[in-house]
């Protein structure tokens, strides 16, 4: 069973620690039972379910560090393992930076887990995915979807005292409905770590619902324009700042952080004041592991209050260098929202386009954070408060943080999954001023 | 330069310890899986065994910052039950779990039987007995001792540095998948096979306005061992910077890339407009990858990437037609399973068929796509392309990118020809940005190098340089192909698709090549 208890896994990581002859060693171990159904063409296509742990053994002689891993948990293996990393150790060059690893941490109890997801049949995926191929087929149009759900586990142990354990349950849903003949496309996601709140059925009609109204797609000029995004696009441009918050590259002067002439613009006012983004590991809509990989207590922190950028992350050699509190980067983010629903947002447009899905952000520029990418799956152009019609897709090219500049309003905040990277947010829908498509796709 | 810090230690190897399971083990595994799935009513169970081994080495400035060993080690069944395929993987090889597994698979397949429109129609394939494959590498990397890498690379930071970099991360990584296949058809099928992707990045800041430039490194990852990394001068091609070829003088690229990441930063800004680009292979090949090897993927030409990757432009139509003018005539992009030194050589693909080579563009037209067992009959083939690949033991295989290559130009054409007849144009160098909707029509892509073109010569560097273009209005732009001696891989291990995504190590190969008259953006911004 991948899941151990709290009691099993802090025996297998001692009987690990116990093998270790190095001056400090760190054990991370994780398990987890992941299943999934895949469909296309309103018919399954894949489907399967997976079983797996993992245990990295770091160990450390002075300042040189070695770290292996491995999937097998036999007494031989764990010596192995536990020998190899310390093989490796030796063969290393001492590295400077490397700290000493973490004392013993209090971690608060995290609301990850929920035995009904983890609890989940083939049977329950199946008609969760049925619900979603029949709306398809009811509106005479194509299904393409996806439904995963992992339920696991995650320990650490070191040899100064530190034990931290967690479980995990989580489920995230997509479906893209195409019409027939291919002229029209929609989409919606939804992730959760309780899967009695997913509802395949209602998600599906608002993907078919775009399907169908994006028919007979015109061209319009690509240039700079208002747009409504939903929360699935706020999301794969916003999480480019989640990830890029790192001191150091922003203290060495490589990141959109960076100030010239040195040091970093944390305290500076960068966008738009009604932003706020902050991350909660205990938020009930959006809980989230209450400790991170190395140890560190995961709290509630804000990362940009009123539109200044008010916190960094730290790796711990870099806070100890800087003198500063070692915060570890956030594992999810929020950002907070205000009362409209998007229908309002919709109509308070005078004229604008409306942003289902973003998709291939790639960085251009890591200097100005500028990002391109295309829309997909629902483009439609808004005029007097009304969608009109819907409109051919769009290269963009922009930065986020120009993006949060020329904020307009900011709509209910809800969960929502990033394409990119999978990860679930707490995120607004946003309406943005002169944001910049800088060119037609032909592609539905 | 080798620089001054000592690497004190044992020269044990850890890997080793790392010997291959045992063949006949593997198939004593395998076969209480398929016995298993049989005996639930599988009408047919294929088992992959995986051992994947991976190694970094990752350095910035003078310091090593980690050195990492990983191992995974497991067994994926997957089944056809009531026609329905199901999966199920484990890494718990007992007996009792193995079969527990094939049984679950089994489970799963005839749940989902309610839930298909068609049963999945297999295209025949042969079974081969107990064969074997291993990729024909002469240095194994897991065998180099660990201080000769670490001191490799700790040289090249230390060459960038003096060059004028102000960081730089440089890094190797190797990966060795020992694979085994077992199916229904009667296939025993033990592989070996090595990967190693030596890469640098380097950034240089102007301290005065806060500006800051990168240059990467031009290697390839590559399907070799660690001879990659032996420098031999007939693998070097002389440009405006020197171009590899085979083998990879990381030391000398390391020490071009720390002046060129200065000079980048006194560059000048590209005026945006039409330039005709030549493109080198270090560039080219992502194109390749993105416009070409993904939209003739034939899982996404039917729809079942449609939620995620998408679905394609070159639609079953446009091949049928005989006649679809996805490029200009010099324009023949192969397939290749086979391609020595390449990233998806392998002797059998994931579902037991023997690898080979075909042609996907002949003469600018779409003649071919790349297929898998479930799909040759929709083309009228009997038999798979071997495109079946699955990133772990714990993934399901699935249809993916063999190696998609363009072939290099008849008429004996060199770089400089190339250049020479170009009024007003960009030369690039190496990879960068890219990014493409999801039917593969629009595409963008930056690069590490820019320099522009004047009446046929090279006129100094330009920065902020991105170009637009839709696919098949770029291979059809196609105007020149520099010829074999210029062949060269590029490639990627990330290549991404499915759901859950899984990542395919991928060559494209390519001379250089000329594209008239495209678009070409400039991407300065300033966030204030």
């Amino acid at each position: 069973m991948p899941i151990m208890s709290k009691d099993e896994a802090q025996a297998l990581l001692k009987k690990v620690l116990s093998y270790s002859k190095a001056d400090e060693c760190e054990i991370n171990l994780s398990g987890n039972d992941s299943g999934n159904i895949r469909y296309a063409r309103n018919s399954v296509s894949t489907s399967g379910r997976v079983s797996q742990h993992q245990l990295a053994v770091a160990s450390a002689f002075g300042k040189k560090l070695g770290i292996a891993t491995i999937n097998e948990f036999d007494e031989a293996s764990l010596k192995k393992v536990v020998e190899r990393s310390e093989e490796l150790a030796k063969l290393a060059p001492e590295n400077p930076e490397y700290v000493s690893f973490l004392g013993p941490q209090t971690f608060a109890e995290a609301k990850t887990y929920n035995p009904v997801t983890a609890a989940i049949t083939p049977k329950l995926r199946s008609d969760l995915v049925e619900q979603s191929i029949k709306v398809a087929k009811d509106a005479g149009a194509v299904a393409a979807g996806f439904l995963e759900d992992n339920a696991g586990f995650a320990a650490m142990m070191n040899s100064k005292g530190l034990f931290a354990y967690n479980t995990s349950t989580n489920t995230n849903f997509s479906v893209t409905v195409r019409t027939t003949d291919g002229t029209g496309s929609g989409y919606a996601t939804r992730g959760y770590n309780d899967i009695t709140k997913l509802d395949t059925k209602k998600a599906t009609q608002i993907a078919t619902e775009k399907a169908v109204k994006s028919v007979k797609a015109r061209a319009i000029e690509p240039g700079k324009y208002t747009v409504i995004l939903e929360p699935a696009a706020v999301a794969v441009l916003l999480e480019n700042i989640f990830f890029r918050l790192d001191a150091r590259s922003a203290d060495e002067g490589r990141s959109f952080l960076s100030k010239a002439g040195g040091g970093t613009r944390q305290g500076e006012k960068l966008v738009d004041e009604r932003v706020n983004i902050y991350s909660d590991p205990m938020n009930p809509d959006l809980p989230t592991s209450t400790w991170n990989g190395d140890g560190r207590p995961q709290e509630k922190i804000s990362w940009i209050e009123k539109g200044v950028i008010k916190n960094l992350s730290y790796s711990r050699y870099w806070a100890e260098k800087k003198g500063v509190k070692a915060v570890p980067g956030p594992d999810a983010a929020i950002m907070e929202g205000g009362t409209k629903s998007l229908e309002e947002l919709i109509a308070g447009t005078k004229k604008g386009v409306l942003v289902t899905r973003l998709w291939y952000i790639r960085d251009v520029d890591p200097q100005s954070l500028l990002l391109t990418g295309l829309t997909r799956d629902g483009t439609f152009y808004i005029e007097n408060g009304k969608i009109q019609y819907p409109i051919k897709n769009f290269r963009f090219n922009e930065s986020p943080i120009i993006m949060l500049n020329n904020l307009e309003e900011m709509g209910k905040v809800e969960r929502t999954v990033s394409v990119e990277s999978n990860q679930n947010y707490l995120l607004p829908p946003l309406k943005v001023r002169d944001f910049t498509f800088s060119s037609l796709s032909d592609a539905v | 330069m080798i620089p001054a810090i000592p690497v004190i230690g044992n020269p044990i190897d850890p890997a080793k310890a790392l010997e291959p399971v045992d063949v006949a083990l593997k198939k004593r595994m395998a076969d209480v899986a398929l016995n298993a799935a049989r005996s639930k009513g599988a009408t047919y169970t294929d088992v992959r065994i995986g051992r994947y081994l991976n190694q970094f080495v990752v350095t910035r400035e003078d310091k090593v910052q980690n050195i990492v060993n990983t191992e995974s080690y497991g067994l994926g069944v997957r089944v056809i039950a009531n026609g329905s395929w199901g999966f199920a993987a484990t890494d718990k090889l007992d007996n009792d779990s193995i079969a527990k597994a094939a049984e679950l698979a089994v489970a799963i397949a005839k749940e989902n039987s309610r839930l298909l429109t068609e049963p999945v129609r297999l295209a025949p394939q042969k079974g081969y007995g107990e064969v074997n494959w291993k990729a024909p590498i002469q240095k194994n990397a897991f065998d180099v001792p660990m201080k000769e890498k670490v001191d490799l690379l700790l040289g090249v930071n230390s060459a960038a540095m003096q060059s004028g970099a102000n960081y730089i991360t440089s890094l190797l990584f190797m990966v060795n998948e020992q694979k085994y296949f077992a199916s229904t058809d009667g296939s025993y099928i033990d592989q070996d096979i090595h990967r190693i992707w030596p890469a640098f990045f380097i950034t240089k800041i102007d301290p005065t306005t806060g500006k800051f430039e990168t240059r990467n490194s031009l290697s390839a990852p590559m399907g070799m061992g660690y001879e990659y990394l032996d420098v031999r001068p007939q693998d070097k091609i002389q440009s405006v910077t020197t171009l590899y070829k085979g083998r990879y003088d990381m030391l000398e690229d390391a020490k071009a890339g720390g002046a060129q990441a200065g000079e980048k930063l006194k560059a000048k800004s590209v005026e945006a407009g039409k330039y005709d680009l030549i493109l080198d292979p270090s560039h080219l090949w992502l194109t390749i990858h993105e416009s070409t090897g993904h939209p003739t993927e034939l899982d996404r030409v039917l729809g079942y990437e449609a939620n995620f990757a998408g679905t394609s432009f070159l639609t079953l139509d446009k091949w049928e037609s005989k006649k679809f003018n996805y490029g200009s005539k010099i324009v023949n992009i192969v397939a290749d399973k086979t391609q020595v030194g390449s990233l998806g050589a392998v002797g059998y693909d994931d579902e037991g068929v023997q690898c080979g080579q075909w042609d996907i563009i002949k003469d600018g037209i779409l003649v071919n796509y790349q297929t898998i067992r479930d799909q040759a009959h929709i083309l009228g083939l009997n038999a798979s392309q071997g495109c079946c690949y699955a990133d772990n033991w714990s993934s399901v295989q699935f249809q993916r990118m063999p190696n998609v290559s363009l072939q290099p130009g008849k008429d004996g054409k060199s770089i400089n020809d190339l250049i020479k007849d170009v009024e007003k144009g960009i030369y690039i160098i190496g990879d960068g940005s890219f990014s493409i909707d999801q039917q593969r029509y629009n595409f963008q892509f930056g690069g590490q190098l820019f320099y522009e073109i004047k009446n046929g010569k090279i006129a100094g560097m330009l920065k902020d340089v991105a170009y637009q273009a839709n696919s098949q209005e770029f291979w059809n732009s196609c105007t020149a192909i520099a010829d074999a001696n210029d062949y060269r891989l590029g490639g990627a291990f990330g290549d991404g698709k499915g759901q859950p995504p899984q990542s395919n190590a991928v060559s494209h190969g390519s001379s250089t090549a000329r594209f008239n008259g495209v678009n070409v953006i400039n991407t300065a911004r300033n966030i204030g």
